[in-house]
């Protein structure tokens, strides 16, 4: 069998192991944020709920480049959050975790809402009977609604791998397009198409981002229909 | 072993206002919906908070407003049955019956647990998934649910109402076995008077938030002017013993205090203890014994009181050997046969309109036939 670095250029393969690297970081990261967020959002009864909503679907709203931007004032070299990082030897700024975290941001409105749905979706009933049998709620969200709610959850984790997968405008305007080191598949497209004869390469790049996205959502799918038989209590 | 209760909640539309304290055995709540019992059961059970009051189980204090306690529900030790069986979906029926012990770290005793495990007869479902099991055999598995996390009390929310008949006739037995043989206190709320008058030994009767009457089941039932569930479903209960058989016509024949009685067949053994409960509805006075009549069942009776409803009925109270028993008659009849109480009159019940469910043998599922 070929590897795929035999039908990929160095420059096209680079870009698809560092788009795959910087979604798997940047979904594997987000998702214990995201999952609490959602539970906040759900359940949660306290001041500024409405805020931190609004807060966490920015990105989606707001034009990417803006959100870019906004990142590179934050975590850029000289930025309140970047320069501590940057003497800790932890920048982000023009570096491939840089792309992990614009995909992160960018797609956590999106992994928050799908989880945010199936944990309202989880019937409050059961949560009761659980404290009833002893448990502190902490584990009766361990045991009883993140349990029920993991299609929700693999949901949420999928759409984010996507979306981070995909993320161009805050991702070039935050860490550049620097070959081998942020540029990603949307943004070796973005290259390849702005020089001549590199539609050929884009074109492949193309195909691939189709097949991994579609990918995604079949597994994500199959996984989904078969934990929601079991979640339903029926026998194996 | 006790628990007392003491509160205040105020609602939209009504205030709750209940004292009452429920003993080892099963203490009814007994009211139609809307009458605050299942606030009650809730407020027991920390699910809700109410206002103010007091709440103690033994020497534990479970809520006091004037200290502003409330002690959350996963720190109650109550096993908790409700009106749907609330079984985890995604866990096997073990893992279900397994899950208080699994969470407290506070494994039974082998040996305790086998025994309610073949109490409730969950030994084939252990490996099934709650999706698959019939409605009585999900409300089997709450049940030993609640009682393997080793609860000093048992809360049940009208468990039956969701079952059909039959399934009802499957669990109600289980009940009565929890009755007896577990020593804590059970709370039972529900509005049917055939499952309190099977299964309490105490009744709370409530109505519109206030407890109308409380104490044991047999005074509270035979007094007319407690009818939580309204008058048509008043009926007295009476304890009697079953002294055998008649396999031909497919009855039992009953005694309670010297009174002979004959009920339709009750799957127990002779010497079996019965309580019996007869719906007013279902009793007819006669001035004289009647003879040549259908009905068997012929109780010479005294009038205690008459009571006038607000309709054309009245609710006669009749003191007989085998103790009181409600007859609800027209009070047309009452101003024709000119009853009056210290009258002595005959009570005539027949046989074939005592529902099973009226019948209650506490053994029955033990002993068989």
């Amino acid at each position: 069998m070929n590897s795929p670095a035999d039908w990929l250029s160095p420059a096209e393969w680079d870009a698809v192991r560092l788009s795959l690297k910087v979604a798997f970081w940047a979904t594997l990261l987000s998702l214990p944020l995201g999952i609490a967020t959602a539970y906040a959002l759900a359940r949660g009864r306290f001041w500024g709920r409405e805020w931190l909503n609004g807060l966490v679907h920015l990105p989606l709203i707001l034009p990417p480049v803006v959100t870019g931007y906004l990142l590179l004032l934050g975590f850029g070299p000289k930025g309140p959050f970047g320069a501590p990082l940057e003497t800790l030897g932890l920048g982000v700024a023009f570096r491939w975790t840089g792309a992990a975290l614009a995909a992160a941001i960018m797609g956590f409105p999106l992994m928050v809402r799908a989880i945010r749905l199936s944990i309202e979706a989880v019937d409050r009933n059961l949560e009761e009977a659980s404290a009833t049998l002893g448990a502190p709620p902490i584990w009766v969200f361990l045991t009883v609604t993140l349990p029920l709610s993991l299609p929700g959850v693999l949901t949420g984790a999928i759409l984010g791998f996507a979306k981070a997968m995909g993320e161009f405008g805050a991702t070039i305007t935050f860490v550049s397009n620097i070959p081998g080191q942020t540029q990603t598949l949307p943004s070796a497209i973005y290259a390849f198409l702005q020089i001549p004869g590199g539609e050929s390469s884009a074109l492949r790049l193309v195909g691939i981002s189709i097949a991994v996205a579609m990918g995604a959502l079949l597994a994500s799918e199959l996984l989904a229909r078969r934990l929601s038989a079991r979640l339903n209590g029926l026998d194996a | 072993m006790s628990l007392t209760v003491a509160l205040n909640h105020a609602f939209a539309g009504f205030t709750l206002s209940a004292r009452f304290d429920a003993p080892p055995g099963i203490t009814a709540l007994f009211g139609r919906s809307g009458s605050g019992k299942s606030t009650i059961l809730k407020s027991v059970a920390g699910l809700l908070r109410p206002d103010h009051g007091q709440i103690r189980l033994n020497d534990h204090l479970l809520f006091d407003s004037a200290r502003a306690h409330c002690l959350p529900p996963h720190r109650r030790r109550l096993g908790v049955i409700f009106q749907e069986d609330r079984l985890f979906p995604h866990l096997s029926v073990g893992q279900n019956l397994r899950y208080g012990a699994w969470i407290t770290g506070q494994g039974m005793e082998r040996q305790a647990r086998a025994q309610i495990i073949e109490m409730l007869g969950l030994g084939p479902l252990l490996r099934r998934r709650p999706g698959g099991l019939s409605g009585g055999e999900r409300q089997r598995v709450a049940i030993g649910r609640a009682l393997l996390g080793q609860p000093e009390m048992i809360l049940a929310d009208e468990p039956l109402s969701a079952l059909d008949e039959a399934r009802k006739a499957e669990i109600l037995p289980y009940f009565e076995r929890l009755r007896d043989e577990l020593h804590i206190p059970i709370l039972y709320v529900s509005h049917a008077p055939a499952e309190i008058a099977r299964l309490a030994t105490t009744v709370v009767a409530l109505q519109d938030g206030q407890v109308l009457r409380q104490g044991p089941a047999r005074e509270v039932l035979a007094d007319p002017s407690v009818t939580p569930a309204g008058v048509r479903a008043a009926g007295a209960v009476l304890q009697a013993v079953l002294t055998g058989h008649d396999p031909q016509d497919g009855l039992s024949l009953l005694d309670a205090q010297g009174l002979r009685l004959f009920v339709p067949r009750v799957r127990a053994a002779p010497g079996t203890p019965i309580r019996l409960r007869i719906p007013a509805q279902d009793v007819m006075l006669s001035l004289s014994a009647p003879e040549g009549i259908s009905a068997h069942n012929i109780v010479p009776a005294r009038v205690q009181q008459i009571r006038p409803g607000e309709g054309p009925g009245a609710l006669v109270t009749l003191e007989t050997q085998a103790g009181v028993l409600l007859a609800r008659v027209t009070r047309r009849a009452v101003r024709k046969l000119d009853l009056r109480e210290g009258m002595q009159v005959y009570g005539i019940v027949k046989a074939i309109s005592l529902a099973p469910e009226d019948v209650g043998a506490p053994k029955a599922s033990r002993s068989g036939l």
